[in-house]
């Protein structure tokens, strides 16, 4: 296996602190609203760059390192640029942008209350995302899990009202819990391990440790990195976070929060228990179960959803564990197509939730019963709704299928056809939920919208370049940013040498 | 030359201070807060240079009147009585600043004598942790003790009768710790700490020197307030006035811990309570009980200051977690939670201390978001010790929990890690709850302050109330930042063979 070669760079460390700079500014210039958008969409570029500039590096097999300070003996507050560090924040910062522009004319059009903290926790937020894919090791991943749980906590309650309230405590109470057992877990494997750097393949080569011992530490980091991943049965959160604001939603809860906790999972699997110990301990058919389970109960439950963004959110569930689903595969392919389903579902969610924001700003419309006609109202919203969902489908051109493929791909490397067949499945529950919103929205006729048209720009202009990045990613994968031969790369990084 | 004298200054600062006050208050009565700053600033600084002095150079001894022991009484400036020395005078220092107000208010005719009282409490504290003699941290245990009583008597109508409970109970505790030292001194002759630590290993098979073991950790205990002998603590902290309760619930507790970690570390040895005898896994258990206890209750309490005083139950457990694990992280995690919640519990009194001055009370059941607007700092200052005391990183109640896990990982003690894992969790629950109510609840619900709600102006307290609150808030967020720094130093504070 090829050794990782580092540099020192303080990039990453910037990367991650340009939205806390900004926190200051924007509540300074709160009663400036126009002044305090500047102020996220300049970091929200800055950040985009700083991230960007560290591609070409991470592309040739160099991660830019940078230490901040030791945080208990040992253990540093470590930066660490990786590849799948780099693919994640490219993600996450570049979505950023989009959702800021959304985000201005969903509050402004909604006329949402406390809009300076919303803008305001959003960038601790972005910041906390960036700081876990660039995290070297457990505990600062951890460090920065624990604010991103606290960032968005604001965000869950926006609205104020009861039910935002619930959904608050129980967002609390899950990400806490979560929260607690990743440090039982840190605590275990310091104690084990001796450090807890992220290293490809794991950090347990060297040291012998039982069958017995090995599985409770991964119950414990599952429980701790499946919260936020929405692992069955520590979902339900999830669909009770979306009585925040629809931005929220999109980005948070379909791209940042969740896929943190995703990213936990490949961080567990990949680079802490390394897929030789995953295999002989029999840890990846734990995974494997979890993950099949979530995916097929995520999808039935979704088709009884008659709230859209509900809807959404259990196919996020659903989706989220493909991921799960593919690393837990242990096979090249699986683990390739899992790690870019991270990108692809990323567009194709947001484009969908943008989707349902538009709709609730313009008609204020949250049900899928009330939903007929509006394809005609709202024809560039809803033929973006239409890509994003055969995305998820898996119909091919859009990038969705390409994932789908090597998932599919990597369970029969694994000969594992149970897998595939809970793809095959999972594809047409999709169909299943998603095409009876599209029936509804252009081939029946609706009441009462007269005098209705799009949402304003500033919200449909990103729904129709995400949209059509969804399409252009599922064309040509490696267009942007080789984010497919990245998560190649990854892939092999971890898998390599590892034979069943 | 001064290094030499320090671990007998200290206490002398205080003890002169003390005198002075009544003697000057005659002459003026405004005097005699200046004075008490003085001397406070006087000997934290002292504390300062006396640490980096002793980190450096190693212990300082002290023969009081040049009597060499067994003879002579001994005081010892070692690295966990100076750091302990050193986090003492410098809390108090910030809570009798935040304290001016409300002293002027609460106790007007009566401050004098209270700021001399105050000085007695911090000689008894300072005498406690510098002594090397058990008969003589006796003698200081009964003066913070007595001082003690009287500073939280003049509190509210029930606080009289909350002190009285806390006067027998105290010197029960007292009176289990002579005897326990009495017994000690029959079997070795010498009360002096150092040698008896030295004649301790050739008879402790003696029974006697295990019923004085037990006598005087549950003495401690009661000094310590560890579950179930907490009895004295809710209502003397409720009732004392904020002042008292400031200042005794961040470092009160505290100083009996650390007489307790003096006695067991550094007298009886690691070895001997925690292997030979399950005196260390009793400790333990008992710590393990107040921390779900303590936690429990304060999700029930409906006033600020009595929610307080049950969390405060619940953190001095898990620095006898600590104790109780006796290996090196379980050490650590208890010193290093003897700093961080004198931080966190000073920081949490001052914020109701704050809310008193402003609006009588500190009801929880009247919290809503208008608090937010008008307290906006104070209410800034609260969040961010609430995070700390769930433990969230990179606040400094993070770092205590984190030794404390490793420690209980390395004993493989699963049940006490499982407990401080759930406390976290509750400790979320009483906090969120207030956090929610400020930063959501809005104040509809009394109709006249609902129309004027838009009306709401800021009213944060004064600077000398609110500026000792957001520094030891923001102490929270360094002390997290430079934990290893401090643990660094922690590991030379270990007694010798850890």
């Amino acid at each position: 296996m090829e050794i990782l070669q580092t540099y020192n760079s303080i990039i990453p460390f910037y990367a991650i602190i340009v939205s806390i700079i900004a926190v200051p500014l924007i509540i300074i210039s709160g009663k400036f609203p126009n002044l305090r958008e500047f102020w996220t969409i300049f970091a929200a570029l800055v950040k985009f760059g700083l991230v960007l500039s560290l591609l070409p590096g991470s592309i040739e097999g160099k991660a830019a390192i940078y230490s901040l300070l030791e945080i208990a003996p040992g253990i540093e507050l470590a930066l660490k640029a990786d590849q799948f560090g780099v693919f994640f924040a490219l993600i996450a910062s570049g979505l950023w942008i989009f959702t800021t522009f959304y985000s201005i004319g969903y509050v402004r059009g909604n006329d949402e209350r406390k809009q300076t903290r919303y803008f305001a926790s959003f960038a601790v937020c972005l910041s906390a995302t960036i700081g876990i894919a660039f995290s070297a090791n457990l505990l600062t991943f951890i460090v920065f899990y624990e604010i991103l749980t606290i960032a968005t906590y604001p965000l869950v309650i926006h609205k104020e009202n009861k039910e935002a309230i619930s959904a608050g405590r129980k967002y609390l109470l899950y990400t806490l819990s979560a929260g607690v057992i990743l440090i039982a877990a840190a605590g275990l494997t310091y104690t084990y391990a001796g450090t807890l750097n992220f290293n490809p393949g794991g950090i347990f080569k060297s040291i012998k440790l039982s069958q017995g011992s090995a599985t409770v530490l991964f119950l414990l980091f599952l429980a701790g990195v499946g919260v936020k991943a929405g692992i069955m049965p520590l979902h339900s959160w999830l669909p009770a976070a979306m009585a925040a604001p629809t931005p929220v939603s999109a980005l948070l809860h379909a791209v940042a929060v969740v896929k943190s906790g995703v990213f936990g999972v490949v961080r567990v699997v990949g680079f802490i228990f390394g897929p030789e110990m995953m295999y002989n301990y029999g840890l990846n058919n734990i995974l494997l179960a979890f993950a099949g389970v979530t995916i097929i109960a995520a999808s039935l439950l979704a088709l009884k959803q008659d709230n859209l963004k509900r809807r959404l959110a259990y196919s996020t569930v659903g989706h989220l564990s493909y991921i799960v689903l593919g690393v837990a595969l242990l096979s090249p392919s699986g683990f390739s197509g899992g790690i870019f389903h991270i990108a692809t579902h990323a567009t194709m969610k947001i484009t969908l939730f943008f989707c349902a924001g538009a709709i609730y700003v313009n008609l204020h419309k949250e049900n899928i019963s009330e939903l007929n006609g509006i394809g005609k109202v709202m024809p560039w919203t809803m033929a973006a709704f239409t890509i994003g969902s055969m995305g998820l489908a898996g119909i091919p051109p859009i990038n969705g299928f390409i994932s789908k493929w090597f998932l599919g791909a990597g369970a029969l490397q694994a000969d594992m056809s149970t897998a595939l067949i809970i793809l095959v499945l999972s594809g047409l529950l999709n169909a299943g939920y998603f095409f009876p919103i599209i029936h509804r929205a252009f081939f029946r006729e609706g009441k009462n919208l007269e005098g209705y048209g799009e949402a304003s720009p500033l919200m449909v202009v990103p729904i129709v370049i995400m949209a059509f990045l969804s399409l252009l990613f599922g064309l040509f994968p490696d267009l942007f940013f080789n984010f497919f031969s990245t998560a190649v790369n990854v892939s092999s990084s971890v898998m390599g040498g590892f034979l069943r | 030359m001064i290094e030499r004298n320090l671990p007998a200054i200290i206490p002398l600062i205080f003890l002169a201070s003390a005198l002075l006050i009544p003697i000057l208050g005659l002459w003026k009565k405004r005097i005699s807060f200046p004075l008490a700053i003085f001397a406070t600033l006087f000997s934290a600084s002292l504390s300062v240079y006396g640490f980096i002095y002793v980190i450096i150079n190693g212990t300082v001894r002290y023969n009081f009147g040049g009597w060499i022991p067994p003879i002579g009484i001994e005081y010892v400036y070692d690295p966990l009585s100076s750091f302990v020395v050193l986090v003492i005078n410098f809390v108090t220092l910030v809570v009798l600043t935040h304290s001016y107000i409300p002293v002027t208010i609460d106790l007007e005719v009566k401050q004098t004598a209270y700021y001399s009282v105050v000085m007695l409490l911090l000689l008894g504290f300072n005498g406690m942790i510098i002594t090397g003699d058990l008969f003589n941290l006796y003698v200081f245990i009964e003066i913070s003790s007595l001082a003690g009583y009287a500073l939280i008597a003049v509190g509210e109508k029930k606080a009289p009768f909350a002190a009285f409970r806390y006067l027998i109970i105290g010197t029960i505790g007292a009176s289990f710790y002579l005897l326990g030292i009495g017994y000690l001194y029959f079997m070795s002759g010498t009360l002096n700490m150092s040698e008896l630590a030295a004649i301790l290993p050739m008879i402790k098979e003696s029974p006697t020197i295990l019923v004085a073991l037990i006598l005087i950790v549950v003495a401690l205990g009661v000094k310590m307030a560890i579950f179930p002998m907490h009895g004295w603590l809710p209502d003397s902290y409720t009732y004392a006035p904020t002042s008292t309760s400031s200042l005794i619930a961040p470092i009160g507790t505290k100083v009996g811990a650390y007489a307790m970690m003096r006695l067991l570390f550094f007298v009886f040895g690691a070895e001997y309570f925690s292997k030979e005898l399950p005196v260390g896994d009793l400790i333990a258990i008992f710590a393990c009980g107040g921390i779900i206890f303590g936690s429990v209750m304060a999700i029930a309490q409906k006033e600020l200051k009595r929610m307080l005083a049950y969390s405060s139950i619940a953190q001095i457990g898990y620095i006898g977690l600590g104790i109780g694990l006796a290996n090196p992280f379980g050490f650590i995690g208890a010193v290093l939670h003897l700093l961080n919640h004198s931080f966190m519990k000073a920081t949490l009194f001052f914020i109701a201390g704050n809310l008193r001055n402003k609006t009588g009370n500190s009801d929880i059941t009247l919290f809503d978001d208008s608090y937010r607007k008008k307290y906006p700092w104070t209410m800034a200052s609260f969040t961010i010790a609430a995070l700390s005391m769930i433990g969230l990183p990179p606040l400094a109640g993070f770092f205590s929990k984190w030794y404390l896990v490793l420690g209980t990982i390395e004993n493989s003690k699963w049940l006490y890690l499982a407990v401080i894992l759930i406390s976290s969790l509750l400790n979320a629950i009483y906090f969120f709850r207030i956090i929610e109510k400020v930063y959501m609840k809005s104040p509809t619900q009394s109709k006249d302050s609902g129309t004027n709600n838009f009306e709401i102006k800021r009213d944060e307290v004064s600077a000398s109330m609110l500026i000792p609150t957001m520094i030891l808030a923001a102490g929270l967020i360094v002390i997290g930042l430079l934990n290893v720094v401090i643990v660094n130093q922690i590991y030379k504070m270990m007694p010798v063979g850890m």
